[in-house]
């Protein structure tokens, strides 16, 4: 198995036509993703990348039916192309642009919830399922299939784990960056669950950041629901408070937030810690 | 994003919000008229800096004639005021505001936040204001009050009547408050704030709210749909090398240690200053170069890094993912060039063409230390920042 995506999904691209949408749907579908076609308003009618462009989403959902869609349009029209696939039924929605102003984020949110419907990310690198899809602008050379789920807030930590964990030839069933903002589609939680449910995935390791307390529920939540082995490493451990550290997310604010709290509140339900960055693959071996 | 208080008064009185007659000044000899201009015998002089408790600081004073404004204002203005919420250099008093003194007969709390865990802005009340609101939930958390608006509808009446209940609002102040919070939300949605508090809200002696102080943050990812809010962006508040990086599109946060780091990702931008930590050494700044880490960038980088007179080593840490490490092997050796580099450097190359890369940089002619294992490269960092 694998959670979200597999080589099945036939996947719609929303900002199609622009420049990194091109760029990384050519390696995309170079690695044997299923990309149906994209979208990008006002080309219509053309071809890109040996695919049909649509003007809309309504008209890609009836001539190629897309289950799942890879946004890269720019920050300012997210809302309406998130709203737009979320309204055609579409059920999986990964929205790669960063810089998504906070309240589109809220009605966004909101009205994905109402419909049932999965959004990763904004300000993310989207999702992969090593061997058969990569819907993101992660490099596909370092994934391997395998047994380890990996969940993370941010980009290149998320390449740092999954290199780590190819190197001790354990593989990934898949990964998932969640994105850096302050409110993300999808939660750790949301996540943790699917993996949990995985029959592939044998330990789950969640790379988490300074900033809010999803990190925090999460733990919670593992305790309560979790089985498998989870480990966890915690970005920011030096950061400054009050600072706001890259992603809008990562910001200590009032003294909550902090690496130590989190890592307090992980290790106190049960979640194995790395302790350093580089210790992320050696820690996956020592737990399993 | 931050506001200075006179800019969040400004945006206060524009959707309606009571708030002092008031004059900013940035030249001490304006400060005569614009006493005068505001009327009445007693003033309240402020400081106008991105940093709170200026009160404690003196950087806050009451005054009964216009020379003590003109004073005041040429004691402060070109100087740096130092808070416990600044850092040792304090941040430059470019403006103040002068204001109509207020009568005080009791200090509320009023905020808004956008609340992660309710995915909806949330306005936070209490009826002990004029204080430190972390301490209050502390304490007495009995004495707040968070309510969550819905995104779609907007603040109602009833919310408006729950808090003035925590608040301890009498009738006519409940009457006074219910359009206030629905026009305070109308702010936070139509100007894309990220922050709003009001700290002290006041009840004056004649037994109205006023609003005392205005602490405004804007969502930076916002800025582009609020032209005259970025207007208001005032650069002298910043510190100059994270001015600089914003300028160039870097997300560059200064840091007191002396080991330069340049990385890619800004999760990967802490992962490597918590590395250095772990091993021993202090990292001088968070930097990320983004995920296209071109020469140009890497150059730019190099130059704000480079201009903290602390920094002894640089760390170079790239994940390669779409973009090949050969051509950032490449890019770092012509801009240590270009910017003439003379302390030690060490790099960190991995993923894509790493082995490429990290030839390239031992056949340079530069003295750089290239090395591919994370662990290795940060104790080098540490070692050569000894």
């Amino acid at each position: 198995m694998s959670i979200l995506v597999n080589k099945d999904t036939r996947v719609i691209v929303q900002g199609f036509t622009g420049s990194q949408a091109t760029l990384h749907s050519e390696q995309s579908i170079e690695y044997g993703t299923n990309i149906v076609g994209g979208i990008t308003p006002g080309k219509g009618g053309q071809t890109h990348l040996n695919r049909p462009v649509f003007d809309t989403m309504a008209e890609a959902v009836s001539a190629v039916q897309p289950n799942a869609s890879l946004i890269f349009v720019p920050a300012p029209f997210c809302k309406d192309s998130i709203l737009e696939a979320a309204e055609s039924g579409i059920e999986l929605i990964v929205c790669i642009t960063e810089g998504v102003p906070t309240l589109d984020m809220l009605d966004v949110k909101k009205r994905v919830d109402e419909l049932g419907i999965r959004l990763i990310g904004p300000n993310c690198p989207g999702l992969i399922t090593p061997g058969e899809a990569k819907l993101g602008i992660m490099p596909a050379s370092i994934h391997m299939p395998g047994s380890i789920g990996i969940i993370s807030r941010s980009g290149t930590l998320t390449y740092e784990a999954v290199k780590q964990t190819t190197d001790l030839g354990l593989g990934q069933s898949s990964c998932v960056g969640i994105g850096g903002d302050p409110i993300p589609g999808s939660s750790f939680i949301d996540i943790l669950k699917l993996f949990e449910e995985d029959d592939q995935t044998e330990a789950i390791v969640m790379v988490g950041e300074i900033g809010g307390n999803a990190e925090e529920e999460a733990a919670e939540y593992i305790k309560n629901y979790v089985s498998k082995p989870v480990i966890s490493y915690i970005a920011g451990q030096t950061a400054p408070v009050g600072k706001r550290m890259g992603h809008a997310g990562a910001i200590i604010a009032g003294g909550k937030g902090t690496a130590a709290d989190k890592i307090a509140k992980l290790k106190e339900c049960g979640v194995h810690i790395a302790d350093n960055l580089v210790e992320i693959g050696t820690k996956v071996r020592e737990v399993l | 994003m931050n506001l200075h208080e006179y800019q969040g008064k400004a945006l206060f009185a524009e959707y309606g919000l009571p708030v002092s007659n008031s004059k900013v000044i940035y030249e001490a000899e304006d400060a005569h008229n614009a006493c005068r201009d505001i009327g009445g015998s007693k003033w309240v002089v402020k400081v106008q800096v991105h940093a709170g408790g200026r009160g404690k600081a003196g950087g806050v004073e009451l005054i009964d004639s216009p020379e003590d404004a003109v004073a005041f204002a040429r004691k402060w203005l070109g100087k740096r005021l130092i808070t416990y919420q600044t850092d040792a250099s304090g941040q430059l008093v470019n403006s103040i505001l002068i204001e109509e003194c207020t009568d005080i007969a009791e200090e509320l709390y009023l905020s808004a936040v956008i609340d992660r865990d309710t995915q909806r802005v949330v306005f936070i009340g209490s009826s002990e204001g004029g204080v430190n609101i972390e301490e209050v939930a502390k304490n007495t958390p009995e004495k707040i009050i968070y309510e969550a608006i819905d995104p779609l509808c907007g603040a109602q009446g009833f919310q408006a009547r729950k808090i003035a209940k925590v608040l301890k609002l009498n009738n006519e102040q409940t009457k006074q408050f219910t359009p206030m919070l629905k026009n305070l939300m109308k702010l936070f949605i139509e100007k894309d704030l990220s922050l709003l508090e009001i700290n002290p809200l006041v009840i004056t002696s004649g037994g109205l709210l006023h609003c005392l102080d205005a602490k405004i943050n804007i969502d930076s990812n916002a800025i582009y749909r609020q032209p005259e809010i970025a207007e208001m962006y005032d650069s002298s508040q910043e510190d100059p090398r994270e001015s600089e990086a914003a300028k160039n599109d870097l997300s560059y946060v200064s840091l007191d240690g002396n080991i330069g780091c340049m990385v890619n990702g800004a999760g990967l931008a802490m992962g490597t200053m918590d590395t250095i930590k772990y091993f021993g050494g202090n990292p001088a700044n968070f930097l990320d170069v983004g995920g296209t880490a071109t020469q140009d960038r890497v150059s730019r980088a190099f130059k704000i890094i480079l201009d903290d007179p602390e920094v002894k080593v640089v760390l170079v840490n790239i994940f390669g993912g779409i973009v090949r490490c050969d051509l950032i092997a490449e890019g770092v050796l012509a801009a240590i060039e270009e910017v003439g580099v003379k302390i030690p450097v060490v790099v960190r190359l991995e993923g894509n063409n790493a082995d490429l890369g990290s030839e390239i940089l031992s056949k340079a002619n530069i003295k750089i230390e290239s090395i591919n294992n994370l662990g290795d490269a940060a104790k080098k960092a540490v070692e050569l920042a000894q």
